[in-house]
């Protein structure tokens, strides 16, 4: 060791977007190191995709193509739904093993620990959509690529929302597992069926509608399967910016405070 | 530069009772004093308040009351020139469990402001010097508890401190790996004189390393000396001498009474004492004995422990105490500690 034990000047003032950029570098690069992990956490979607698309089509009369045509997007809110909504858990495991203290002992911006967190969310959402999609399309899938790239767009907005609930679930439970998943799968079921996602709502009984039309993630399924449609200019697009972009406020500023007053 | 690393006044942590349970004083009114370049340690069982001063004095916990002045820096006022003035090593991984070992040490260097290129080479410095090059491209969850608690110690070097906190450094390792631990700790200090401030409840630990002991008990510092210091105040060495015939124990008595200057109890056959400066006296008497006929059948004479000064101190073992307070304690985690 040759540093002498002076202290290393750091800049004075708060740096908190530098600090946000460190924090998101950081939590990508096992990500990076070993991309596989985000391929098979598709496990999951290609299931839907491989047993439930059948069903659909059997049920319905429709050609493959028009099937996952209304299906492949919502599935895509779903990866989101299923990874980023229990990505909280990561953080909980941090909390448990230790590595999240040293972090608030660091001399770096506690809003920028969760905002960097959050955003890190946005990569396996972007790789996740276009290998699903690419999945697809031997099956006669075809999308709009302006609609992809904005789709993509509206799900990293989500996300960035619906990660930044999932820490702020991690906070307030702590060191309890169990109630971090039994909050977390209250909410994501009927989130999930609520939307939409797994079966249409036009058929559903009136409350169910009425519950469904309040819900967020309904909004922002119907907005990815008009963008992923070609339907760029239609209502529900905006609907589904604005809920996704709601929904990221709301969480950003839920996760900052709940980080700000954690120890 | 002031001589005065970490100085505390009246510092309090009062938990609120969950449920039923009442109000819990962790830490009652602290007042320290540690000097630039000293190795203390705070020594006490499970619940003393050891970890909680700590995490006080590292920002991790705002204190109740009273006030603390850390490498220069109030803890409450500048958070973040204490944060980045020192060094910390929890209980727990410092590393993300998911992170190479490498990647962690330099995200963790740019934490403190340093450049890619600084960090990059502080990060090899110290995996050198720790020894950490065979598990470098490791991911940290991979790692054995020795390895791990080295990664630790290289993440809370990373900035280079002036003062390093340790809490309870080598709980769960192996000896092997406490050994090559402190041998770290030790060469750290010897090379750029980092003060080290640490939490122990091995006693060996403490008396062995620490220049300075801080006895820690229910939330209040009972005494603070130098090992050495603390043991030849408060106990001498245990003498016990078993005699062969037990009815020779008053005579008995009187001999070895007056080799060692003061009186000693004889009961069945066997006399007991603590006797300051024991060691040097206890020949002497053994000698006594034999020029008057009596016979021993055995001998010893034990220098005190700092678990003699604990239960001088407070009335307990520290052995005991911390077989009771870890039971109690197994409470779950995240709560005070």
């Amino acid at each position: 060791m040759t540093a002498t034990p002076t202290t290393l000047a750091r800049p004075a003032g708060p740096r908190p977007a530098r600090d946000t950029w460190l924090v998101l570098t950081r939590e990508l690069r096992p990500v990076i190191r070993d991309p596989f992990t985000v391929i098979f956490s598709l496990l999951q979607p290609l299931v839907f995709l491989g047993l439930f698309s059948p069903l659909l089509v059997a049920q319905s009369g429709q050609s493959t193509p028009e099937v996952l045509s209304w299906f492949l997007p919502g599935v895509l809110v779903m990866i989101v739904l299923f990874g980023t909504g229990a990505t909280g858990s990561n953080l909980q495991y941090e909390m448990m093993f230790g590595s999240h203290e040293r972090t608030l002992v660091a001399p770096i911006s506690r809003s920028a620990l969760l905002v960097g967190r959050s955003l890190k969310e946005i990569v396996p959402i972007a790789v996740q959509s276009l290998v699903i999609v690419a999945i697809a399309l031997p099956f006669g899938y075809r999308t709009n690529a302006v609609g992809l790239v904005l789709g993509i767009v509206l799900l990293a907005i989500f996300g960035v929302g619906l990660g930044s609930l999932s820490y702020s679930l991690a906070l307030a439970t702590r060191a309890n597992e169990w109630m971090f998943w039994a909050v977390q799968q209250a909410l994501i079921f009927p989130l999930l069926i609520l939307s939409g996602v797994l079966l249409p709502l036009d058929g559903a009984p009136g409350w169910m509608r009425a519950v469904a039309s309040v819900n967020p993630v309904n909004w922002v399924t119907q907005g990815e399967r008009a963008l992923l449609q070609g339907d760029l200019g239609s209502p529900e697009v905006a609907w589904a910016f604005l809920a996704a972009a709601a929904l990221a406020a709301l969480g950003l500023a839920v996760g900052i405070r709940s980080i700000r007053k954690s120890d | 530069m002031s001589d005065t690393i970490i100085s505390t006044q009246h510092l309090t942590k009062r938990f609120p009772g969950k449920g039923k349970a009442p109000e819990l004083t962790a830490v009652d009114d602290l007042s320290i004093e540690v000097r630039r370049g000293e190795l203390v340690a705070f020594l006490g069982p499970n619940g003393a308040g050891k970890t909680t001063s700590l995490r006080m004095l590292t920002t991790l916990l705002p204190p109740t009351s009273g006030s603390a002045r850390v490498a220069g820096f109030d803890i409450a006022s500048e958070q973040a020139a204490v944060r980045a003035s020192i060094g910390y090593v929890g209980q727990g991984s410092s590393g993300s469990p998911s992170q190479r070992v490498r990647d962690e040490l330099v995200s963790q260097g740019r934490f403190f402001g340093m450049s890619a290129a600084a960090a990059a080479s502080r990060a090899d410095e110290l995996i050198e010097s720790l020894a950490i090059s065979p598990f470098a491209m490791q991911q940290v969850m991979r790692l054995s508890g020795g390895q791990k608690r080295r990664v630790d110690i290289a993440i809370g070097l990373m900035n280079a401190p002036q003062l390093l906190f340790l809490d309870e450094p080598s709980t769960g390792l192996d000896p092997q790996s406490r050994a090559n631990l402190w041998q770290h700790i030790l060469e750290l200090r010897a090379q750029h004189g980092t003060t080290v401030f640490l939490t122990t409840h091995y006693l060996e630990e403490a008396d062995r390393y620490a220049e300075r002991v801080m006895v820690m008990d229910g939330g209040r510092v009972v005494a603070d000396d130098t090992a050495p210091a603390l043991k030849a105040g408060l106990a001498g060495d245990a003498v016990e001498i078993r005699l062969t015939d037990p009815a020779e124990s008053e005579r008995a008595a009187v001999v070895v009474g007056e080799a060692f200057g003061s009186p000693i109890a004889a009961e069945h056959g066997v006399l007991a004492a603590a006797v300051p400066d024991g060691a040097t006296r206890f020949p002497l008497a053994l000698a006594r004995l034999a020029d008057d006929g009596i016979r021993v059948a055995a001998a010893t004479c034990v220098p005190p422990t700092l678990d003699d000064v604990f239960l001088a101190l407070t009335g307990r073992s520290l052995r005991e105490a911390q077989d009771a307070t870890t039971a109690e304690t197994a409470a779950p985690q995240g709560g005070p500690r």
